[in-house]
């Protein structure tokens, strides 16, 4: 690993004090990707500042309609959360196969949102539910906020502070994962939200995105059948040595199918 | 530059000097010298550098030492009694032979200990799907299954 500076913040102030003294100053959550990277040298931050001890960050709550999640709260949190699972079974359930145990008691909502993977479970949550992001200067909504490959719409000193995700009616989230780093080779989150069907898929292309024709057959019937037939198509999806564009494509269908029957059970 | 880190490591309070970049893994087994954290796969699938922090398994490879600032870690070392009693997972793996050349144990052991507060009656199935954090090459997992299903036993009493 690259040597930096490392610094120890105790609000969220502090940290954008910190985020504008620095060039490649890189926020720490759990860091569950991002030490793993530094690790591998692929990415070299300047300096490290640490969210972990920012207790305004960590934290559930659901009031009514919506469930609140700061932004370091960890996935077994979430997983492990009665309110959660109460509220929104699907979105406890989506914590609950992110990584492995450990990672899952490290990792947090925010890191990996602000990371977006394109292979991370939580932008299918988001977009699939329409949650918000807040951050310390405004509201973004999940489908304003991916934005490709490893990129947001956050600015250089901007931090989320929570996510707020709608109740739905049903929901549910089907990955078909990548046995060895279990990150999703596709993942779907299906919704049926009092603003519309949502149908959300990571894994498959560069960056999370919405199948709006398997929303509009969900709108008409919500059962399996109706996107059982719908072909997505290949082209811009991820071809690897774990799986050919043309197999996540059907993988989409696959999975969306499996979430629909899962919502519904 | 260096930081000051401090924790408590198996109920003693520690403090050194170290370079901002060391990972936990590495203050463990170089400053304290407390090798029973092993480093395997150092890109934090394997599993065999798991420790408690704050009551909850992690992979000590992947996090730096400073992110357990004021930390209470629970190594290998620390979960036996002083006596050398051994605590009920232990004796599971011992009992059921859990393991062949022992190098994964250590975070086998770890993170069946965590697995148990989440799950203090699981199924196979659930104790093979929660152990994906630990990759262990030699006893194809049956045994480890079988001392995880015992101490959960014991320990249900």
């Amino acid at each position: 690993m690259y040597s930096f500076n490392y610094n120890l913040v105790n609000c969220v102030a502090d940290a954008i004090t910190a985020l504008g003294k620095s060039e490649d100053a890189k926020l720490l959550a759990g860091g569950q990707s991002l030490v793993a990277s530094m690790k591998l040298r692929l990415s070299k931050p300047s300096d490290l500042i640490d969210l972990g001890t920012i207790a305004d960050l960590r934290g559930i709550k659901v009031d009514g309609s919506t469930v609140t999640l700061g932004a370091m709260t960890r996935h077994a949190e979430v997983a492990g959360s009665a309110e959660v699972k109460k509220a929104i079974p699907a979105l406890a359930s989506l914590a609950h196969g992110i990584g492995d145990r450990q990672v899952r008691n490290m990792g947090t909502i925010g890191g990996s949102v602000a990371n977006n993977d394109p292979a991370a479970d939580y932008p299918a949550g988001l977009v699939g539910l329409g949650a918000t992001i807040q951050t310390n200067k405004r509201k973004i909504a999940a489908d304003d906020f991916f934005k490709g490959m490893f990129e947001t719409a956050l600015q250089v000193d901007e931090i989320i502070t929570s996510v707020s995700f709608p109740v739905p009616k049903r929901a549910a989230y089907m990955k078909f994962k990548n046995p060895a780093s279990r990150f999703a080779i596709v993942g779907v989150f299906v919704a049926e939200t009092s603003s519309g069907m949502r149908v959300a898929v990571t894994g498959a292309s560069p960056g999370v995105y919405r199948v709006p024709e398997m929303e509009k057959a969900l709108a008409a019937r919500f059962a399996p059948e109706s996107v059982a037939s719908i072909k997505v198509t290949d082209k811009g999806l991820n071809s690897d040595i774990h799986a050919t564009a043309d197999y996540r494509a059907h993988l989409v269908t696959v999975m969306a199918k499996r979430a629909v029957a899962a919502a519904l059970a | 530059m260096t930081v000051k880190v401090s924790m408590n490591v198996n109920g003693k309070a520690v403090s050194a000097e170290v370079e901002e970049r060391t990972l936990l893994v590495t203050y463990i087994r170089e400053n304290l010298r407390l090798t029973g954290t092993h480093v395997g796969c150092d890109t934090a699938q394997c599993g065999a550098c798991t420790v408690h922090m704050n009551g909850r398994a992690i992979k000590s490879c992947n996090i730096v030492a400073m992110q357990s600032e004021g930390a209470d870690i629970l190594t290998i070392e620390g979960v036996a009694k002083p006596d050398g009693t051994l605590n009920v997972m232990q004796e599971a793996f011992r009992e059921h032979h859990a393991l062949q050349c022992g190098f994964c144990t250590p975070g086998m052991v770890l993170s069946a200990m965590d697995l148990l507060k989440n799950y203090p009656d699981p199924t196979e199935r659930e104790i093979r799907e929660q152990l994906d954090g630990n990759l262990c090459r030699c006893t194809g997992y049956h045994n480890i299954v079988k001392a995880i299903k015992a101490a959960a036993a014991t320990m249900r009493g």
